[in-house]
């Protein structure tokens, strides 16, 4: 294995496109050492991307949005006050991963690009509307977060192109967010149903809403209609359940060791009206 | 396959080793450097047993590759002890026989006193998740809570 240390996201691309082998970028490293060390992986070069300026930067723009570095650990978003009163649904998502020890090289990046269904800090991302900076051989890209994972394992990214940092939009006004997952345990396990919401407030109505669930089908899956069926509303009970009664609706899961599909469907409206109302809540600035 | 020269710093001391670019931090920390007070459990990043800091961050060595600890400050449980007076969260660790195999102990005595640089004084919600990614197979995980908030308390002057 050849280890790199490129100081451009250009050249990473370059090495990654030249490469005949199998490549991996190391950012936290915390799937690709435990995939190396179950012989799933040989890399035979990989590509470590915390020497290139700017990785490790959580920086807001004049226009309020973030933007996040692709080597920012879990433990540094969470230490970041700004970002966390903005969005705290993508920082407790992201926190959820693993162990103290584990969040002290996590990242974002590292959890989007590893393809889970189950990836916690994912939904978060999705629902803000977050974007990923593509770099490849052939130039760089835009891509919404969603667009990203393709399948368990697999995302859309080609052959030489790496994610170079995240935007996340302007938390603007009356926003909020949250990210709520199912797991039998209460630390170090994976999501059995993962689901984030986040909306915009106009007084008490809700004004927009994006709602991302996790765990429930071979990606994580945007659910349109649930957010529709809230938007324009209070939050009040008929509302939540209209919209609890669509995403069981539309869920797609399986049935595997971490729980049944019948479960799944049921949990995920259960959790998509609880994520909701902690959005609603922080957008009204009442938690 | 062609080895990287690392120049780093583990415990104050400057060290330097050769890593085979596969090696993690841990098996240079054990083969290079002969610190074996660090402990290979899982290899996976699950029980903890290999903690260490680099640059104050609590990581485990098992998910980190050697070359990256290049121009690093690396503390390990050999660092803890200083002039041969044990570190408090070690005496209490004795006192309160937090321990019976100790093989996971260096790994929760580098997490536990990575926590109380953090947070000197935290509640026992705070110690059980901070240490959730230590496995111990033998105590039960209760004396090894009540040493460390012991040790915090006495630490904070408290006791």
């Amino acid at each position: 294995m050849k280890y790199h240390c490129p100081k451009t996201f250009a050249d990473a691309a370059q090495i990654a496109a030249d490469a005949t082998g199998v490549i991996r970028y190391l950012a936290g490293g915390t799937d690709v050492l435990v995939q190396m060390r179950a012989g799933m992986v040989t890399p035979d070069d990989m590509i470590d991307l915390k020497h290139i300026p700017g990785v490790k930067e959580i920086v807001q723009n004049a226009d309020g949005s973030w933007t996040i570095g692709v080597a920012v650990a879990g433990a540094e978003l969470g230490a970041h006050a700004g970002f966390c009163a903005d969005y705290p649904g993508i920082v407790e998502g992201l926190e959820l991963v693993g162990s103290t020890q584990v969040q002290g090289r996590a990242t974002l990046t590292g959890n989007l690009c590893n393809g889970s269904p189950a990836a916690d800090s994912v939904p978060a991302m999705i629902a803000a509307g977050a974007v990923a900076h593509v770099v490849g051989p052939n130039g760089a890209r835009d891509v919404a977060v969603a667009d990203i994972p393709v399948g368990p394992g697999k995302t859309s990214l080609t052959k030489g192109e790496l994610i170079s940092a995240f935007t996340i939009p302007a938390r603007g006004a009356q926003g909020g967010d949250a990210y709520l997952r199912f797991t039998p345990r209460t630390e170090m396990d994976i999501a059995v149903v993962g689901c984030a919401v986040n909306l915009t407030l106009d007084g008490d109505r809700v004004a927009s809403a994006r709602v991302a669930m996790g765990a429930v089908a071979p990606t994580v899956i945007v659910m349109d209609q649930a957010a529709d069926a809230i938007i324009g509303t209070t939050l009040d009970p008929q509302a939540l359940d209209t919209m609890a009664t669509i995403v069981s609706g539309a869920v797609k899961p399986i049935s595997d060791k971490r729980g049944t599909a019948e479960f799944r469907t049921d949990i995920a409206g259960v959790l998509a009206k609880r994520a909701a109302k902690i959005a609603y809540d922080r957008a009204k600035g009442t938690k | 396959m062609s080895k990287i020269h690392i120049t780093t710093k583990v415990n104050g001391e400057e060290v330097e080793f050769l890593a085979d670019p596969r090696d993690t931090l841990l098996d240079c920390l054990r083969d290079q450097l002969e610190l074996t007070g660090t402990k290979e459990g899982c290899s996976t990043g699950d029980c903890g047993a290999c903690s260490v800091t680099v640059d104050g961050t609590l990581v485990c060595s098992c998910l980190m590759l050697g070359v990256e600890a290049q121009d690093k400050q690396i503390e390990t449980i050999e660092g803890m002890a200083e002039d041969g007076e044990l570190h408090p969260l070690q005496r209490k660790f004795i006192e309160h026989a937090a321990l019976q195999c100790g093989f996971c102990t260096p790994g929760i005595l580098v997490a536990a006193k990575a926590l109380l640089a953090k947070n000197p004084d935290p509640n026992e919600t705070e110690v059980r998740y901070w240490l959730a990614g230590n496995l111990c197979r033998c105590t039960g995980y209760d004396k090894i809570i009540r040493a460390v908030m012991d040790a915090a308390a006495e630490m904070r002057g408290a006791a």
